[in-house]
């Protein structure tokens, strides 16, 4: 299973370390020859959703991974990721990928003061441990998106088809267990395309 | 929706976690200088991670002379109004009243910074009683140690501000690199010697030494003017950048700014640094290290 993973900007060797310690092999996506690799999964970390959305755009990265994600690759989105990933910003009007049907809300809670540390239910996994820094939170979903978690009465996680998207950061806390859901994900959309091809 | 209720982390250990993990977020990006909303969202639009509200840049600062104070809180305000990325700001070396300003008006980063007269010469602020993360300056890895033992979540290096050269930033780099590889060389039971030699906490050498790495981010800050520049950081293993006065005394700061911010990123593709150079208008005229008066880098250590 081999997983890229955003490396333009943010917390992204973090991931990197985490799902290496699971066993996947990940690779690093920094232009557009990158994406010339076959992989089964994608990661977009935590860091400035403006930043890495300015810089995919401008490095050609933002069309083709656009088209892999809407024909089904499956995504872990941390944080900005959410933001990038999201169909709507609450209170502005930019759209980056758009393929999450959820309203998010960026720097929701507020500033670096009001950033916590948390311990939640994670739907089929238990509490789970989760960080949120100037986090970003699920306002409202559309029907077909599926909700995973909610903290302090907010939604925290949420799933459509193959995209995980939350506003929290499982990579900092040494609990491998959201990223072993995700690892799950994507050996299922093999299994699904093996089935396919045959 | 409500805005989001939150109740603020009070535990210290919580809090210094995450104010490390703010910095984690910051890494492979740009952190940018500017003195006025207008140039914090040319910042933000050219693709910076970060701003640092501060009513003159180093190179006015220097120029200028006199004594260099914390800026005007409704001048930083006015910045914070205007972006959505963090916002940093600067107070001087030991003035933790200065902090608690800072803090009051809930900025996201604290530069305790030799760029401004330092108000204490002896000790630094005691950044454990806060709330609020610090990044300070370092020189090398003891240095550094020391700042983090105060309680700073993210360290720099100290360059030379408002000059325009590199070298000093090169040189607290190599000198860093330097520290953290002699650590992890040594045997375990060299440590606490290493420690009592550096002034610094047992348990921070063994954890560079377990780890060949800072306990936090590290940044290349000081004298970083050009795309190259920061490509040069990033493979001394800076894990982000600072500009200064690069960006808003050169020709084009917007096209400037999102060329170093591109080569942050892209700094491992010298094809791609070429192309970013190409055509960027004036850089800053900078000044030698050895034409200078005051050394900044040497304020508070």
């Amino acid at each position: 299973m081999r997983i890229a993973v955003l490396a333009l900007q943010g917390a992204f060797i973090e991931h990197e370390k985490m799902l290496a310690s699971l066993g996947a092999e990940c690779f690093e996506i920094r232009a557009l020859s990158d994406l010339n690799r076959p992989f089964d999964g994608l990661v977009l970390p935590g860091g400035e959703s403006t930043v890495q959305g300015r810089l995919l755009k401008d490095l050609g990265l933002f069309e083709p991974l656009k088209a892999k994600i809407e024909a089904g690759l499956p995504v872990l989105a941390t944080c900005a990721g959410m933001i990038l990933l999201s169909e709507k910003l609450s209170g502005d009007q930019t759209v980056w990928f758009g393929t999450l049907p959820c309203t998010v809300k960026r720097n929701a809670y507020g500033r670096q003061l009001a950033s916590f540390h948390s311990e939640d239910e994670f739907k089929g996994l238990g509490r789970v441990p989760m960080t949120f820094i100037r986090a970003p939170a699920v306002q409202s979903v559309k029907p077909e998106c599926q909700v995973l978690a909610v903290t302090r009465g907010i939604i925290s996680a949420v799933r459509c088809e193959n995209q995980l998207a939350l506003a929290f950061h499982p990579e900092l806390d040494g609990d491998p267990r959201v990223h072993r859901y995700f690892l799950g994900m994507v050996q299922k959309a093999q299994n699904g395309a093996l089935k396919m091809a045959s | 929706m409500q805005q989001a209720k939150t109740k603020q982390s009070q535990d210290p250990k919580e809090r210094a976690k995450l104010n490390r993990e703010l910095a984690q977020m910051l890494k492979g990006g740009v952190i940018m200088d500017v003195t006025t909303p207008e140039q914090a969202k040319i910042a933000e639009d050219a693709g910076a991670c970060a701003v640092m509200a501060l009513e003159r840049i180093p190179a006015d600062i220097r120029a200028a002379g006199g004594v260099s104070r914390m800026s005007d809180p409704a001048m930083i305000e006015g910045i914070q109004k205007a972006v959505s990325i963090p916002v940093m700001a600067k107070c001087r070396i030991g003035h933790f009243a200065e902090a608690q300003v800072l803090e009051a008006i809930d900025i996201d980063y604290i530069d305790e910074s030799e760029v401004l007269s330092p108000a204490d010469d002896v000790y630094h602020i005691d950044k454990t009683k806060f709330k609020v993360p610090f990044v300070c300056g370092a020189r090398d890895l003891g240095e550094a140690l020391r700042r983090i033992a105060e309680g700073a979540s993210m360290i720099r290096t100290k360059g030379e501000p408002g000059t325009g050269d590199v070298v000093q930033a090169v040189r607290h780099l190599r000198k860093m690199n330097e520290g953290i590889a002699r650590v992890a060389a040594l045997g375990a039971d060299e440590l606490y010697e290493e420690a009592h030699r550096l002034g610094v906490p047992l348990d921070l050498v063994q954890y560079v030494h377990e780890h060949r790495r800072l306990p936090v981010v590290n940044f290349a800050a000081g004298g970083i003017a050009t795309p190259a520049d920061a490509a040069l950081m990033m493979q001394l293993g800076a894990e982000g950048i600072f500009v200064g006065s690069g960006i808003f005394k050169s020709g084009n700061p917007a096209k400037r700014a999102a060329a170093i911010v591109k080569a942050t990123t892209g700094f491992k593709d010298p094809a791609l640094v070429a192309k970013l150079s190409e055509n960027l208008g004036e850089a800053m005229v900078g000044i030698n290290e050895n034409e200078i008066q005051v050394l900044m880098a040497e304020r508070g250590k």
